[in-house]
């Protein structure tokens, strides 16, 4: 695109345009600067004060912040829950994002019939609830149901069967292959269209160099469709930090079994709402919500300085 | 074909077929069992329903102990309303952006932009209180205003997109004739946005419809929960009672299969059209 703005636009009245650009961004600007950035930087602001059980708030400065880091009682619970946030986010690395690119560079192969079809069945997951995929599997994988152990004793693996969202030491991965076996659809469709956007010409001039399939897609597909598999890296990431839903469904606000399963959003979640154990405490919670910000933020700047630099992008 | 390539053809497809399976068994597992007795749902959970496991009890225990279908009319009002406004002033504010030369715009576009990658519910304290303070708590309206929020970003995103791929010679073309720019937009430039409605459903009404959160914060009374949220605390009140938890979830899971089944050929264009790259 030369010129992305026609030359009609281009010469009209000042007034005119400032009338079109109220009308035409007031509301998309409004409804987010009220409901999306407004409530961000108060949370940020909140974050600062503390308040007694009278209601009154008084600032103090970065106190919270240094209660939430310093003082055991929160501390704890707090790097418990970012290094679950962690191998969450490391499992989706290693296991959703090689299945989707798998599942995509076997549907993009020429020749393969029922494409349509297959996508369409991989892609349900993705659609339903958390709460339903939760809670469906919660049922599945139960001892007293015993379909998971049946069908393991059915292929001769019967003694492998444990009660993997009961124990401790399996309840988070259990947790987070469920949520793998949801959101694997997301990366397959994106890296799935960036296949297709390959034109064809690259992939024949291989071909005709006598490279196979499987050389093909590692040598010159892969490298191509870089761009977005960091995008869904990305993606992945900050979705780490929205897995509330499915924790707090299959295990509730506690995050058990002792919180093992605990991560940053249901810790956020008990800490603003409180729970059993103790009393919400809203301006604690603000200052959660601004760590995991800086979290997030410090994660893209990361990307955007050390990864987006060095991936160089291909234009057709 | 050689039988090379058709031995490595059925490879492939054994491979789709298994991965196929893994992703509908455990939702065809759940739903067929709802419809069994509770004997046979734990005597042979594999086994579709026949004349003498058929049951319906599930589904009336959840009809007679829960409002499941004023859960459903609420996820359609909020759902379909903050639909239509995120792709109304979602659509406005892409055209704007891509078609008008202004000052700041680069900024602006920025600052919409923040909105995709960082989640609004970092923001949930303050909106509470601001719910609060407006006197909009327990409503679908408060819902409504956050998701048409957190909706906005992406769908701008995603339209402006779209627009740009939209021939300038046809707007510029209505613009010699004189034809107003609201009636340009709305008339010329809005039809042809429709392939991009499924893309920004997928991104953002989809999450809408699925939702937890913003339910379990803004909402307090069992008039104004959501499917989601309300089959949520059905199953933690009746965990023990398998025919009606698998009937819940058959209910969640069902009209959400059946829309996307009828709409899944679009859906899938729109998402492989690239335009999110």
């Amino acid at each position: 695109m030369a010129e992305p703005v026609s030359h009609v636009t281009a010469q009209m009245p000042r007034a005119k345009l400032a009338g079109l650009l109220l009308f035409f961004l007031g509301p998309a600007v409004v409804i987010y600067t009220l409901f999306s950035i407004y409530p961000l930087v108060a949370t940020m602001a909140l974050s600062t004060y503390t308040s007694d059980p009278s209601g009154s708030r008084s600032f103090v400065g970065l106190a919270n912040f240094r209660t939430l880091l310093g003082d055991a009682l929160w501390s704890k619970p707090f790097w418990n829950a970012l290094g679950n946030n962690l191998i969450f986010f490391i499992v989706h690395m290693c296991v959703q994002n090689p299945v989707g690119i798998a599942l995509a560079g076997l549907l993009s192969l020429p020749g393969v019939r029922l494409k349509g079809f297959y996508r369409t069945v991989m892609f349900l997951p993705t659609m339903l609830s958390v709460v339903i995929v939760g809670f469906s599997w919660n049922l599945i994988l139960s001892p007293l149901w015993g379909v998971a152990s049946g069908a393991l004793k059915a292929v001769g693996l019967g003694s492998l069967f444990a009660p993997w969202l009961g124990l401790e030491s399996s309840a988070l991965v259990t947790l987070s292959l469920i949520s793998v076996w949801q959101f694997v659809g997301i990366p397959m469709m994106l890296i799935y269209a960036a296949l297709l956007n390959i034109p064809e010409e690259l992939i024949d001039a291989a071909r005709v160099d006598g490279l196979g399939q499987f050389r093909i897609f590692f040598h010159i597909k892969l490298p191509l469709v870089l761009p977005t598999i960091s995008l869904v890296s990305v993606l992945t990431f900050v979705a780490n930090f929205n897995a509330f839903d499915l924790i707090y469904s299959v295990k509730g606000a506690l995050a058990g079994p002792n919180f093992a399963t605990d991560i940053l959003g249901t810790f956020f979640y008990r800490t603003f709402f409180g729970n059993q154990l103790q009393l919400g405490n809203p301006t604690m919670g603000a200052a959660v919500a601004t760590v995991m910000f800086f979290i997030i933020l410090l994660g893209l700047c990361l990307y955007l300085f050390l990864v987006q630099r060095r991936i160089r992008r291909y234009a057709f | 074909m050689t039988t090379d390539q058709r031995a490595r053809s059925i490879g492939v497809h054994l491979v789709l077929i298994a991965y196929s399976l893994l992703a509908v068994g455990p939702i065809l597992l759940v739903v067929m069992n709802s419809f069994k007795v509770r004997s046979a749902i734990f005597g042979s959970p594999l086994a579709p329903p026949d004349a003498s496991t058929f049951s319906l009890i599930g589904y009336e225990k959840v009809f007679r102990s829960s409002h499941i279908l004023l859960y459903y009319s609420n996820s359609l009002i909020v759902t379909l309303v903050s639909m239509a406004l995120v792709l109304l002033f979602g659509a406005m504010a892409a055209w704007a952006l891509t078609e008008y030369r202004f000052r700041g715009s680069t900024a602006l576009a920025l600052f919409l932009s923040i909105g995709i990658m960082v989640p609004i519910r970092l923001g949930s304290v303050a909106i509470l209180n601001m719910m609060r303070s407006a006197g909009l708590n327990d409503t679908l309206t408060a819902l409504v205003l956050v998701y048409v929020a957190q909706g906005l970003p992406m769908s701008i995103f995603i339209l402006s997109e779209f627009i740009q791929q939209i021939p300038k010679d046809l707007r510029d073309a209505a613009r010699c004739d004189g034809v107003p720019e609201t009636r340009i937009f709305f008339e010329v430039v809005a039809p042809l946005l429709r392939p991009a409605i499924a893309t920004v459903a997928v991104f953002t009404i989809v999450p809408i419809w699925n939702d937890l959160w913003f339910p379990l914060i803004l909402t307090s009374s069992d008039s104004t929960h959501t499917v989601t949220l309300g089959v949520q605390q059905f199953l933690g009140q009746y965990i023990t009672d398998w025919n009606s938890v698998l009937a819940a979830l058959s209910m969640a899971i069902l009209p959400v299969v059946i829309i996307y089944v009828i709409l899944s050929r679009q859906l899938i264009a729109g998402l492989t059209s690239g335009a999110v790259k």
